[in-house]
């Protein structure tokens, strides 16, 4: 039975096929390689307080209302560290790794977004497949 | 623009030419207003298939697809037929006219949808327009089926990023628009050998 299907393929086509399969592994990583974050910007009240480049760890303290959240920096991510705000959902999304990901931080006022080299996902808030 | 008229006019015109073997090729009788089409073997060979293919996309619109763009395209097991026995020529024509009718059917006329097969089918047909004229010993239909597959995801994603979705985004799915289209293109082509060699 699947002999007989064998004998439908002729060598070019087993080139083609191959072919056909580099080409399907050569685009792969695409699917994981959201283009990579370069900035992670913080805001307070929806005023930018500072611009930290994914290049070098750092921390950085942000006064709000309720306390101080405290975000880190890592190379290629982000994440807030410790808030005050009571539900802590800014916190448990953990590290953010994508261009246009962001963490708020509702309660006390701070959020935290990556942005990706210029112009990428300009004029989205998101998009769905 | 002669070959498409009589070829879409065949389904009706059939059975009164059948009656008259020669009708006078393309004048209007002038009292009656009946105009006669002129119907060559050709164009029914061109319409039985194009049937046959406009089927098929019917019956694949029923399947649910996990992914929006990700199906068999089972029609083009008929456009790889044509090819193969009778050339480029029919096998455009095939197509072409699968797309239109097919998308009347389903209600995708002029929509999206339609505009994605049209570009889709548009590119797959100028390869094997190439791959057709690779040595046949060596290439056969499954090679026409992978090539053609890549051509038609390769011009979908052109018009979804340019229109649809204008954002490089789309271009993340790449691998799962191709691996689909390695998949079906292998299957379709194997498929259409099969029932080449059958005769």
């Amino acid at each position: 039975m699947s002999r007989d299907w064998l004998e439908l393929l002729r060598p070019g086509d087993w080139l083609v096929m191959l072919a056909g399969l580099v080409a399907v592994a050569a685009a792969l990583p695409l699917l994981w390689r959201g283009g990579a974050a370069d900035l992670a910007v913080v805001k307070r009240d929806g005023t930018v307080v500072a611009e930290l480049p994914l290049t070098q760890p750092r921390k950085l303290d942000v006064a709000g209302p309720l306390g101080t959240t405290v975000i880190e920096v890592q190379p290629g991510r982000a994440r807030v560290a410790s808030d005050p705000g009571p539900r802590q959902y800014c916190v448990l999304q953990g590290w953010l790794t994508r261009p246009n990901a962001i963490a708020i931080c509702a309660p006390n006022h701070v959020s935290l977004q990556l942005s990706g080299p210029r112009s990428d996902g300009g004029g989205y808030d998101s998009l769905n497949y | 623009m002669g070959a498409a008229m009589t070829a879409s006019t065949t389904e009706r015109g059939a059975d009164a030419v059948r009656e008259q073997p020669s009708p006078p090729p393309g004048r209007g009788a002038g009292g009656g207003g009946v105009i006669e089409l002129e119907v060559t073997a050709v164009d029914r060979r061109i319409a039985r298939y194009a049937a046959a293919a406009i089927v098929l996309t019917i019956a694949e619109a029923a399947i649910p697809s996990p992914l929006p763009g990700v199906k068999p395209g089972l029609a083009n097991i008929v456009t790889l037929i044509v090819l193969w026995r009778h050339g480029w020529r029919e096998a455009a024509w095939v197509t072409l006219l699968r797309v239109l009718a097919g998308s009347l059917l389903v209600g995708q006329f002029l929509a999206p949808g339609f505009f994605l097969s049209l570009t889709g089918a548009a590119l797959s047909l100028a390869v094997l327009a190439l791959a057709s004229r690779l040595p046949r010993n060596w290439f056969g239909p499954v090679s026409h089926s992978v090539l053609a597959a890549f051509a038609h995801i390769a011009g979908q994603l052109m018009v979804v990023r340019l229109w649809l979705v204008p954002h490089d985004g789309v271009f993340h799915l790449t691998p799962v628009f191709a691996g689909a289209a390695l998949l079906f293109g292998i299957v379709n082509g194997l498929i259409a050998a099969k029932l080449l060699e059958e005769k």
